[in-house]
């Protein structure tokens, strides 16, 4: 495999991994805080949905964004109201936003566009296109820096640079910030909080509120960006394996980085068949390399990757009287 | 008086649902006292504090801070009206430093940096001015319990409190660190706090308070100065009866030998040598008393006596050996061997919590003929059976039909003691028998006890409570780190000397 090759699939993995890194920084922020959110991926396709809709309406990318994040945080107060304040079960509330998405944005798409549960494709400026780095061209011949910096580091859209950039500001957030220390408490131990003066409600409210935001834009780099328009079921279990890779990240910032990265080039290799029967010298079944993501997911949620505790009072409503 | 009480409650009420926690009640505490407030579990002591310090909102009543009547919706509140609590079960985040629990809630601006840097300081000075000595880096997870209530204390000391509650505090505590608590208490007394102590234990209120008040079921009986009043008369406003604090009994006569236990070894299954060359007899008609600080291996005694733990040595009841490895060294083949066996924890291991009380009375013994009918168990007549114990143990409420957790530990306990008592054992080990137990039901528990052994059954008895070893007790042993440090006759010993068996030391390396 020469450096090309290698650098157009690791530039793929980059553009897959984007949405699972924001899906998964959005499920660390809510369960972090104590709510489990099985919802990533319904929240995911629909605001995969109206960012696609609003942007083939308005011919604005930026507006369709906008548009994501406002469906995503929609269903994410549906799932804050039935598990905080409700205190209803999490998964229940959880699977419900899956179910409700997955049905309600082919109906409102085929009933919009007529296209059969599709928007049309995106043209122009209704779609987020890669950004070319300062330099990038000029330094473009300069041997192995040159192709790294130009294949793989410049060329992106903005949504994955507003990924990557939101890995640091995550781990500020929680670590760093009198805002991050109570929103890990409260997930560990909500009585504390509470005991302490602090509204358990109001930092469940706003850890929900950034997951939704978050999965906004995991949605709306789906349709806008990594592809052209809404199709049916177009998150593809993307939310699950966010979650999967949340396990996995032992719900860290960093980490999750690294397992998002992990299962992005997975699905990268999975799109490129010859470069790795190139590498083993044997032709190797396309649908196992599709499967491979999911087999990966399988075996860390089985808990043989190391030991992951999650947030103590994760999945538990907070009741204060008996 | 001139000076205004540092709190002030009048006509507090609250209502769980149908049961009235507390009941109009009105209470002062002056400032730079130590106020103790006592009453047997469920009695509403830990639910009135929990409305001072607004974790729960009173339905009806007043309260007034340092003269000034104040509102305190919810824990900010109480904190800004001076008041800090000690709960018994601690509120603090396991994986979390000492010092950002300490933090937690009351940062001084939006970075932590600054906080915590602050916060060290602070920590560094107040450890110095009471001795509430803590590890500032340590996990909560990491450190002892001793330790984990002094960062509740300071919690509260540096949100500034001036009243601090305390509720059951000296329940996780050993002796020692009992001790050393009370000795932070007075000096933050001297310094001009005022301390509520919520508890069950009469000699706390006793040794540490200047007023005590006596709630009993929701209701404030009396307010009295602790000087004026003693122990018997405190337990008689707790339960509204007379109380038997020691238990009357006849001299023991003593039969044959029934558990004889020599050299027993336990090795738990982290490697741990729990037990280390154990050897002690009990003979019919005899308790002997096995005294220890907790996780001394009394827990693993039980349990392979009980059946669920391995051992090696050799164990014999009424002269035969039984097993302590293989298929025949289980609850089932113990049982059958005449051991009943009331467990340490009775919510882990004596009892289904979820499961009603006639089912519990069932467990263990529900291959019994008289439990079936052909292959079916009868269910009619295990229920009968439960009512008629229940009326025996004075089991309240006597419903059959309630799950195990809706009892007070006092009868959860009564019931797991009917149902291991009235199978007319030859051996009946019995672990903390009134942990967690109302002092009414523990008169009853105790009584009971006696009452086996005046039959001429072999009793061990298991405790941590130094009292109730000694007032029960024919013999006593004391366990140190898995071995026997010696036996003593409860007329010839005191607390003191135990207490220093209990630590590990002989009578001659003490003196």
């Amino acid at each position: 495999m020469d450096l090309l090759t290698l650098l157009q699939v690791l530039d793929s993995t980059m553009r897959l991994a984007t949405p699972l890194l924001l899906a998964c920084l959005a499920g660390l922020f809510s369960e972090r805080a104590g709510i489990f959110d099985i919802g990533l991926e319904g929240k995911m396709l629909a605001a995969a949905f109206l960012s696609a809709a609003i942007a083939y309406t308005s011919g604005s990318a930026w507006l369709g964004l906008l548009a994501g994040i406002g469906a995503s945080l929609v269903l994410s107060g549906i799932h804050g109201l039935a598990s905080i304040t409700f205190r209803g079960n999490q998964l229940i509330s959880g699977v419900a936003v899956n179910f409700l998405a997955a049905g309600l944005t082919v109906v409102v798409a085929q009933s919009w566009f007529g296209q059969g549960g599709r928007t049309p494709q995106l043209q122009g400026a209704a779609r987020f296109d890669p950004i070319t780095l300062p330099f990038a061209d000029a330094i473009r011949d300069v041997p192995v820096i040159g192709p790294i910096y130009y294949e793989l580091i410049s060329g992106h859209t903005a949504l994955v640079y507003i990924a990557l950039l939101m890995v640091p500001l995550s781990w500020w957030v929680l670590y760093a910030t009198r805002f991050g220390l109570r929103l890990r408490a409260v997930g560990e131990n909500p009585a504390a909080v509470d005991t302490a003066g602090v509204s358990v409600i109001g930092l469940r409210y706003a850890a929900v509120a950034i997951c939704g935001v978050l999965c906004g834009i995991a949605g709306a780099y789906l349709a806008t960006a990594l592809q052209a328009g809404f199709v049916k079921d177009m998150s593809a279990g993307r939310g699950y394996i966010a979650l999967a890779a949340l396990i996995f990240a032992k719900w860290r910032p960093w980490y999750a980085l690294y397992a998002c990265l992990l299962f992005g080039f997975l699905q990268a290799l999975a799109l490129r068949p010859d470069v790795i029967e190139g590498a083993l010298g044997f032709k190797v079944n396309v649908q196992l390399l599709d499967v491979l993501p999911y087999i990966l997911t399988v075996i860390i949620l089985a808990g043989f990757v190391g030991k992951a505790i999650p947030p103590r009072a994760g999945g538990e409503p907070y009741v204060k009287e008996r | 008086m001139t000076q205004a009480p540092a709190i002030e409650l009048k006509g507090i009420s609250k209502a769980f649902g149908p049961v009235q926690a507390n009941k109009d009640i009105s209470i002062r505490v002056m400032p730079g006292t130590i106020h103790g407030i006592i009453g047997e579990n469920g009695a509403g002591k830990s639910t009135l504090m929990s409305i001072l310090y607004g974790f729960y909102k009173a339905d009806k009543g007043e309260i007034f801070i340092a003269g000034k009547k104040v509102q305190i919706p919810d824990s900010q509140a109480a904190i800004a009206a001076g008041i800090g609590m000690v709960f018994q079960h601690f509120k603090l985040v396991e994986n979390f430093t000492v010092l950002e629990n300490v933090v937690l809630g009351a940062e001084d601006s939006g970075l932590l940096r600054p906080s915590l840097a602050r916060a060290r300081r602070e920590l560094k000075a107040l450890a110095d001015e009471y001795g509430l000595n803590v590890e500032p880096d340590a996990l909560i997870e990491d450190i002892g319990v001793g330790m984990q209530q002094r960062v509740e204390i300071l919690k509260a000391l540096y949100r500034k409190a001036d009243i601090l509650i305390l509720d059951e505090p000296t329940g996780v505590l050993t002796p020692a660190e009992a001790d050393q608590l009370f000795r932070i208490l007075e000096r933050l007394k001297a310094e001009g706090k005022t301390i509520v102590l919520i508890t069950h234990k009469l000699r706390e209120i006793m040794d540490t308070t200047d007023t005590v008040s006596v709630m009993r079921r929701g209701e404030m009986t009396a307010t009295v100065k602790t000087s004026e009043t003693d122990p018997a008369h405190l337990a008689e406003l707790m339960v509204g009866r007379k109380v038997l604090l020691r238990v009357e009994k006849a001299p023991a006569k003593v039969g044959a030998t029934i558990l004889e236990v020599k050299d027993l070894n336990v090795t738990d299954n982290k490697g741990v040598h729990r037990l280390k060359g154990i050897n002690f007899h009990v003979k019919a008609g005899e308790i002997l008393g096995i005294a220890g600080v907790a996780g001394n291996g009394q827990s693993e005694l039980l349990e392979v006596l009980g059946g669920y733990e391995k051992g090696t040595g050799s164990i014999t009841v009424n002269g035969q050996a039984i097993d302590l490895t293989g298929a025949h060294s289980d609850g089932q083949s113990r049982r059958a061997r005449g051991i009943a066996h009331v467990p340490e924890d009775r919510q882990r291991e004596g009892l289904i919590m979820d499961y009603t009380a006639w089912e519990n009375t069932a467990f263990g013994y529900h291959h019994d003929a008289k439990y079936q009918r052909g292959i079916f168990m009868d269910n009619a007549a295990i229920k009968a059976d439960t009512v008629e114990k229940m009326e025996r143990f004075d089991v309240r409420p006597p419903d059959p039909k309630l799950a195990a957790k809706n009892f007070s530990g006092g009868n959860q306990q009564k019931i797991v003691l009917a149902r291991e008592i009235e199978r007319n054992p030859d051996l009946l080990l019995i672990g903390q028998p009134t942990r967690g137990v109302d002092i009414g039901a523990i008169e009853f528990i105790h009584q009971q006890i006696v009452a086996l052994r005046d039959q001429g059954k072999a009793i061990l008895l298991v405790s941590v409570e130094l009292e109730e070893i000694l007032s029960l007790s024919d013999r006593i042993a004391v366990m140190f780190d898995g071995k026997m440090m010696g036996e003593r006759l409860p007329s010839e010993t005191d607390e003191k000397e135990l207490g220093l068996m209990m630590a590990g030391m002989t009578k001659g390396e003490a003196a």
